[in-house]
């Protein structure tokens, strides 16, 4: 087992000049599942978790296994030390000002379903305009239009040009209409179009908007400064970043946080409960109620050591040149087409199309050569509808994925293509 | 977790039938003025199938099916109206799963039983809806 996992990955060798890099071939070491000799092209679903995450987690079951916060024995002082530790760990990663504005939540959906709640309904009024964009995972539609209907609000969608990003004037002419809340994608996870995200959140605060946006295939794969940004929400998965699944993270600014009422109730969300009324915790503990994910954030906070270790520019630049390496790739199969932006303006992320191929059929085909890849909608509908397909194929990359996954599945490509031709 | 492939059963996933089928379905279109007309999707792959019926004296005279989707929803719709076409509708009524499964003679994974199944809903729906009397199965 693991000693106390410091979350360092197996070698940052390479990192001495130039433009920072890892080996990946170190790093897949770190990653037993790629023993099995799956090509795994489906990061931007879940990432896969190295040993240091595992091992962190596995160390708590086995040697600290115990509730936190409520510490009277060694044990769960240490679980609670652990736990509280990842909040450090993210607060640095983000930038943000204090651990306070770092809560805890099962993951980005559950995140902006806690600002729908808790923020949403008590500030958005009958008449308030809401602007989202059509490039939205639902989960960042469907919490605001349940907030929409309820209050009687509106929503504006800002579309995509031909290249798959987003319409800027379309935004800022939205934006004339003071918009109460601006909520967008920092990426998207159908087409990986990074989108420009300080400029839209300055002029939407300029605006007087409030800003939240979803980091969720932000946070994972490139440097972010939620401060610099200025936004003011910011939720991301930690399963998408190396973490285990049931740990996420909303950052709240503190001001907003502090008037904002809680989300779930119960359990150690509280100062005191009285037959009276109870009285909340402080921050960040207001919004985390009942027994918490702790093994996951523990994992979490391994996650976020670990890519800290890689850094995140470095990250950044590795993503980069697979894509740029699988878009040229993809780019000279006949019969495929490419949905989104050249490589320079997006992630980590490939959506394609096979002429007479369903995406489902050649996700089979490819499963068969032990490659993974997503089919479907991507939890973006109206973006599919907008695009006019029912589905795409999506290739998605991490610190782990090598040219040689790519090349895999251009063979599968090759051959679904022959078996259907 | 995504296990080795390669069973005869995989490799045969994309059977000569199926992809006939595919690729040149049977009864494909439609019908003026049916006497039953249905149409199901799946919205996480995007598989569109429908089907009009014609009946006489109880029996599908004529049938046609129309959609877009992947191979096994649409090989799968090609058989069924291949099987429809000239039997009581009362004895389509009682085509199921198992039937369906094994016209396309491929073990089907549950990712994509809802591929395989979809025109099944189709018939079940539209002759049930016929009758006034159709309950969910599922």
């Amino acid at each position: 087992m693991a000693a106390r996992a410091q979350g360092a990955p197996n070698s940052s060798a390479g990192r001495a000049q130039g433009a920072p890099s890892f080996d990946v071939a170190t790093i897949r070491k770190d990653f037993p599942i790629f023993e099995t000799g799956i090509a795994y092209l489906d990061s931007a679903n879940t990432s896969q978790r190295p040993r240091q995450v595992t091992g962190a987690m596995m160390e708590y079951f086995e040697k600290f296994n115990s509730n936190i916060h409520r510490a009277a024995y060694h044990i769960a002082e240490e679980a609670t030390v652990r736990y509280e530790a990842t909040r450090e760990k993210v607060r640095d990663l983000i930038n943000a000002s204090s651990t306070k504005e770092i809560i805890y939540t099962r993951g980005t959906t559950e995140a902006i379903n806690l600002v729908a709640y808790s923020w949403g309904r008590k500030h958005i009024k009958q008449g308030d305009l809401i602007v989202l964009t059509i490039i939205e995972h639902h989960s960042n539609i469907v919490p605001w239009q349940i907030l929409a209907a309820e209050k009687g609000a509106t929503i504006e969608y800002v579309d995509i040009d031909e290249r798959g990003e987003l319409r800027l004037d379309q935004f800022h002419k939205l934006l004339e209409r003071s918009p109460k809340l601006v909520a967008f994608g920092q990426v998207s996870n159908a087409l990986g179009t990074i989108n420009p995200a300080m400029e839209m959140v300055a002029a939407a605060k300029a605006a007087g908007a409030t800003v939240l946006v979803d980091g969720a295939q932000g946070a994972p794969h490139q440097r972010v400064d939620v401060r610099a940004l200025g936004c003011d929400f910011y939720a991301f998965s930690g399963h998408k970043m190396l973490g285990p699944t049931g740990a996420g993270i909303l950052y709240g600014r503190r001001e907003l946080l502090e008037a904002m009422d809680p989300f779930m109730s119960g359990g150690d969300m509280i100062k005191a409960v009285h037959i009276e009324g109870t009285t909340y915790h402080d921050l960040p503990w207001k919004f985390e109620a009942g027994t918490q994910a702790i093994a996951e954030v523990i994992g979490l906070g391994a996650a976020v050591d670990y890519l800290s270790a890689l850094g995140m520019d470095a990250v950044r630049a590795h993503e980069r040149e697979i894509t740029e390496y699988a878009y040229e790739a993809l780019s000279d199969v006949e019969g495929l087409t490419l949905y989104g932006p050249p490589p320079s303006r997006r992630a980590g992320v490939i959506s394609f199309s096979l002429e007479g191929i369903h995406p489902h059929d050649l996700a089979t085909i490819a499963d068969r050569d032990q490659v993974c890849l997503r089919a479907g909608h991507h939890c973006a509908m109206p973006l599919m509808t907008r695009l006019g397909v029912a589905a795409t194929a999506r290739a998605s990359f991490y610190v782990y994925t090598q040219k040689d996954e790519v090349d895999r599945l251009v063979g599968s490509i090759k051959e679904a293509q022959r078996i259907f031709k | 977790m995504s296990t080795r492939a390669g069973t005869a059963a995989d490799d045969q996933f994309y059977r000569e039938h199926i992809l006939d089928h595919y690729k040149n379905p049977r009864n494909f279109g439609r019908l003026e003025n049916p006497d039953i007309s249905h149409e199901e999707d799946n919205p996480l792959c995007g598989d569109v199938i429908g089907m009009d019926f014609r009946i006489k004296d109880g029996v599908i005279e004529d049938i046609r099916f129309h959609g877009r989707g992947c191979a096994i929803s649409q090989a799968a719709a090609s058989l069924l109206t291949e099987r429809l076409k000239g039997i009581p509708l009362e004895d389509a009524k009682k085509i199921g799963k198992a039937d369906v499964l094994g016209e396309l003679g491929i073990d089907i994974s549950p990712a994509r039983i809802k591929c395989a199944l979809l025109s099944l809903k189709v018939l079940k729906v539209g002759a049930y809806g016929l009758a006034g009397s159709y309950e969910d199965e599922e």
